[in-house]
């Protein structure tokens, strides 16, 4: 039986040593905030110079728009991510040369002024299909990323090695000696932490949203419930690398072989798309690839539930795997 | 009321040996340390009983077994005739050897939350009162004095008003005032009539509060009894001590049992102390600087181990 009385003395407990330690919230709210201000600075203008127009299926021709200068035109071997990225404003017109028909951004004045010089240099034939999409920047692409970045370091170093810390430091035997139960102890430092990580990730969300006004095209339902399942998956990993760690340095070398890779090989700073088969199937075995997949296709993408499913059903699983084992492993010792 | 049978305990040596003690070696395999090397005791109810030795002699293995902290290889602990439970907890205070609490928290959120997990709990107010906690009631846990956080580590192990105490080396480390404070807290918890169960390496110590005492050394009980009877059973004599130069020429072995030369002084044993002082005067020693005391549980322990305390 677990009471809620003791549960709830270690969650106040845990609470305020967090709140009351400065170098935790420098930690978890303004270095996020910092590095989002940062990459919204150094990539937020994207000033092109060249107009870009992609041709399906290629740009091979003699017509005398293909020789227009100061256009870079691109071969659009595939029609539908090729308006995609109309949408987003990474092409500023869409040709498709077999139906003659041409894809232009309502929102981009790169698409107007590309759209004039098509009309004077080509056939009156040419049907015109409008889209619209706001630009996705790529502060807009990368905040899913870090958000879930800090998330996966408050985690893991917020719950794993504080509980190595207090194996190490006599805590743990302190509380072993009272009629506390392992189970209500672990109990509150994963809720102590969820609401904590939790918190900090909606404040820089919302805050940076406000700031920068990136896209959010999903529900906030469906974000929230990914970073809460992604939350819990990461905390439930740091339960299980410090259940029976008794050193530090241990800890710490365990917890550095997880973020790294996951640092590196999660999409968090750059796509996957074109890396080699064997780096995207150890990306998908990593929990926080999920959380920032899920989060960027929600909203980037507007991506509902059914469309994350795989990402929520990845992150329950990684969860439920992760508390089974590390409350059969852990040692108050 | 506490009944230990036979406990031994075995640790695997760690790489690192790190606390090494005088375990180093005393296991029968290579890696393996006897800790505890087959103790029985008997703690009657509402008496201070101490475990008394060097430093890794097996005291604080000895004491985690009587608390259920450490799981004994064999043998067996009964508290009241039966083996220690789950309520065992509610009944039994601790006090470790060396404990943290978490950190950013004030001495008051840290009786609170002790305080929190049990049934039967003191009021705050007395614990602060009876271990004297007032001056720094909302100072962090970590940035007390040694007496200080050792005032709170106590009062956090009577929050559930035990029937049993265990102390653990409480009053080691600090400085005489505060140490003579603390004798003072735990005179009071017997009075009280709570069972307390002490180890220390200070034989002042154990001679102020215990009733009852075992030796404990290489995991070994090597006497036991109450203070006095273990002194009357194991010494007849009184020591004179005299300063080095008063002494010119040899002395008779009688009435003198031995004399042994202490740096400056010398240290006459004698079963018989008005012969004694008699035979100096006639021999014209001088007597300034003399000092008579009887034995103590320190040269109990000399005599029992042949060696002086390990610190
Ligand atoms: N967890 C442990 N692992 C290995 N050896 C230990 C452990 N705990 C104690 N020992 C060894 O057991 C012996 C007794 O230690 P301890 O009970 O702490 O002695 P004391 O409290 O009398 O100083 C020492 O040699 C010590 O090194
Ligand atoms: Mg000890």
């Amino acid at each position: 039986m677990m009471s809620v009385t003791h549960f709830l003395a270690v969650l106040r407990a845990r609470n305020r040593e967090f709140l009351r330690d400065r170098s935790s919230w420098a930690w978890n709210i303004i270095f996020p905030l910092l590095l989002i201000g940062g990459l919204a600075v150094m990539f937020g203008n994207d000033n092109r110079t060249m107009f870009k127009v992609g041709v399906y299926p290629d740009a091979q021709g003699a017509d005398q728009f293909l020789q227009t200068r100061h256009i870079k035109f691109v071969d659009s071997t595939e029609l539908q991510a090729a308006i995609t990225r109309v949408e987003r404003h990474q092409l500023d017109l869409l040709l498709d040369r077999q139906q003659k028909r041409y894809w232009v951004n309502d929102t981009s004045p790169n698409g107007y002024l590309v759209e004039r010089i098509l009309a004077g240099s080509s056939a009156p034939d040419i049907e015109r299909q409008q889209v619209s999409g706001r630009q996705v920047r790529y502060v807009d692409w990368v905040v899913p990323g870090i958000l879930g970045l800090n998330m996966m370091f408050s985690c893991l170093f917020g719950v794993g090695y504080v509980i190595v810390r207090y194996r190490k430091s006599g805590v743990l035997k302190r509380l072993k000696a009272t009629p506390l139960a392992a189970l209500e102890f672990l109990a509150a430092q994963v809720v102590s932490r969820l609401w904590l990580v939790m918190a900090i990730t909606l404040s820089v969300f919302f805050v940076t949203h406000w700031i920068l006004d990136f896209t959010m095209h999903g529900s906030y339902f469906t974000l929230i419930l990914v970073l809460t399942l992604g939350a819990i998956a990461l905390i439930n990993m740091g339960l299980l690398v410090a259940a029976r760690t008794a050193s530090e340095e241990l800890a710490g070398g365990l917890l550095n072989l997880f973020t790294w890779p996951m640092m590196i090989m999660s999409g968090v700073w750059f796509s996957l798309e074109g890396a080699h088969p064997l780096v995207q199937m150890a990306s998908k075995a990593l929990p926080l690839t999920h959380v920032v997949e899920g989060a960027r296709s929600i909203m980037i993408d507007g991506a509902t539930i059914l469309d994350v499913g795989w990402n929520i059903v990845y992150l329950v699983i990684f969860a439920i795997g992760c508390v089974l084992l590390g409350a059969k492993l852990f040692r108050w010792e | 009321m506490l009944e230990a049978d036979n406990l031994v305990k075995h640790f695997t040596e760690k790489k690192n040996a790190d606390r090494q003690g005088s375990g180093k070696g005393r296991g029968t395999q290579p890696g393996l340390v006897k800790a505890v090397d087959g103790v029985s005791l008997s703690i009657a109810s509402g008496t201070c009983f101490g475990l008394l030795g060097p430093n890794g002699a097996g005291k604080t293995t000895t004491v985690e077994m009587l608390e259920g902290i450490v799981q004994p290889t064999s043998g067996s602990v009964r508290y009241r005739g039966k083996p220690l439970g789950a309520d065992f907890r509610q009944k039994a205070g601790i006090m470790f050897q060396n404990t943290a609490l978490q950190d950013f928290m004030t001495v008051r959120e840290a009786l609170q939350m002790f305080g929190s997990f049990y049934s039967n709990t003191v009021p705050a107010e007395q614990l602060i009162e009876q271990c004297a906690l007032s001056e720094f009631l909302d100072r962090d846990t970590g940035k007390l004095s040694g007496g200080q956080k050792q005032r709170l580590l106590l009062a956090v192990a009577l929050v559930n008003d035990p029937e049993v105490i265990f102390l653990d080396e409480p009053t080691t480390g600090l400085d005489p005032q505060a140490r003579r404070n603390f004798w003072s807290l735990v005179n009071d918890i017997k009075a009280s009539g709570k069972t307390v169960v002490l180890t220390t390496h200070y034989m002042e110590e154990a001679a102020l509060l215990c009733d009852e005492l075992v030796f404990v050394d290489h995991g070994k009980v090597i006497a036991a009894g109450k203070p006095r009877d273990l002194l009357s059973d194991s010494f007849d004599d009184v020591l004179l001590e005299l300063p080095a130069e008063a002494i010119t020429s040899d002395l008779p072995a009688q009435p003198f049992h031995s004399a042994t030369l202490h740096g400056q002084t010398v240290e006459i044993s004698t079963r018989d102390i008005n012969a004694s002082i008699q035979y100096l005067l006639e021999h014209n020693v001088s007597l300034s600087g003399m000092q008579v005391r009887s034995r103590s549980l320190e040269d109990l322990f000399i005599e029992l181990t042949g060696k002086d305390l390990r610190s």
